[in-house]
């Protein structure tokens, strides 16, 4: 199951509304082994697609050396599917790269950038094979 | 000459769960072949046909090495090598 507090979900919905039509991706960090999304990064998507994203490599080096530093690990990986359903895709899922993350899906297919709700699911992605998992929304990380 | 390789957590199966790794090398080439003799089936995950894999940067002391070389990048002994997959996906 993720949980994930209400600051933090709502920064990722707005991020996703934000960079409609095109994809929005980033990170939550969170201390190694904790489990827990606390830190909420916001990335630039380098390929500026409504169909692909991917992190500059450059801000992706800092990122990590930034974590690394911090004992940190990426707890959430997220990014959003502007006409298509919060679900990994075949790209996805040959990409995925963080056994340990929760992947975070953000369909702003129905709405755009405009209010109203979004598809947020969560997945765990490993050796190819998805999980969905359960997302419980608190009000702050106990 | 030593030159030390970051190994990201998806990668330290081969490595016996080492964050990070020692290895030789003048070129990211000769380094890569040095990893896989010591850490054997890491090369297929780095390189496919001949080429450094799409989807996996490789630093060399911060330096993406697409912009200095690729596989024939050169190193020195003191050298940081960094290896990340990308963060990537598409609908």
């Amino acid at each position: 199951m993720l949980t994930i507090d209400q600051a933090t979900y709502d920064a990722i919905v707005a991020h996703a509304k934000r960079d409609h039509p095109d994809e929005a991706c980033g990170i939550v960090a969170g201390p190694e082994g904790s489990d827990r999304p606390e830190r909420f990064i916001e990335m630039i998507n380098a390929a500026g697609s409504p169909t692909f994203y991917e992190f500059d490599s450059t801000d992706l080096l800092q990122l990590y050396k930034e974590m690394d530093a911090n004992d940190e690990e990426p707890v959430i990986v997220y990014h959003s599917h502007t006409a298509t359903e919060a679900y990994p895709s075949r790209t996805d899922i040959g990409l995925a790269m963080e056994p340990n993350a929760h992947y975070v899906l953000v369909s702003t297919r129905e709405h755009g950038n405009d209010d109203g709700p979004v598809e947020f699911r969560s997945f765990r992605i490993v050796d190819g094979n998805v999980t969905e998992e359960e997302i419980s929304i608190v009000p702050t990380l106990s | 000459m030593a030159i030390e390789v970051k190994i990201p957590t998806i990668l330290r199966t081969y490595t016996a769960g080492e964050k990070a790794v020692s290895a030789e090398g003048k070129t990211l080439s000769a380094l890569i072949d040095d990893l896989e003799a010591n850490h054997s089936g890491i090369k297929e995950r780095l390189i496919d046909n001949g080429d450094l894999r799409r989807f996996v940067n490789v630093y060399i002391n911060d330096e993406d090495v697409r912009f200095i070389g690729g596989l024939d990048a050169e190193l020195k002994d003191g050298d940081q090598v960094v290896v990340l997959p990308a963060v990537a996906g598409g609908c």
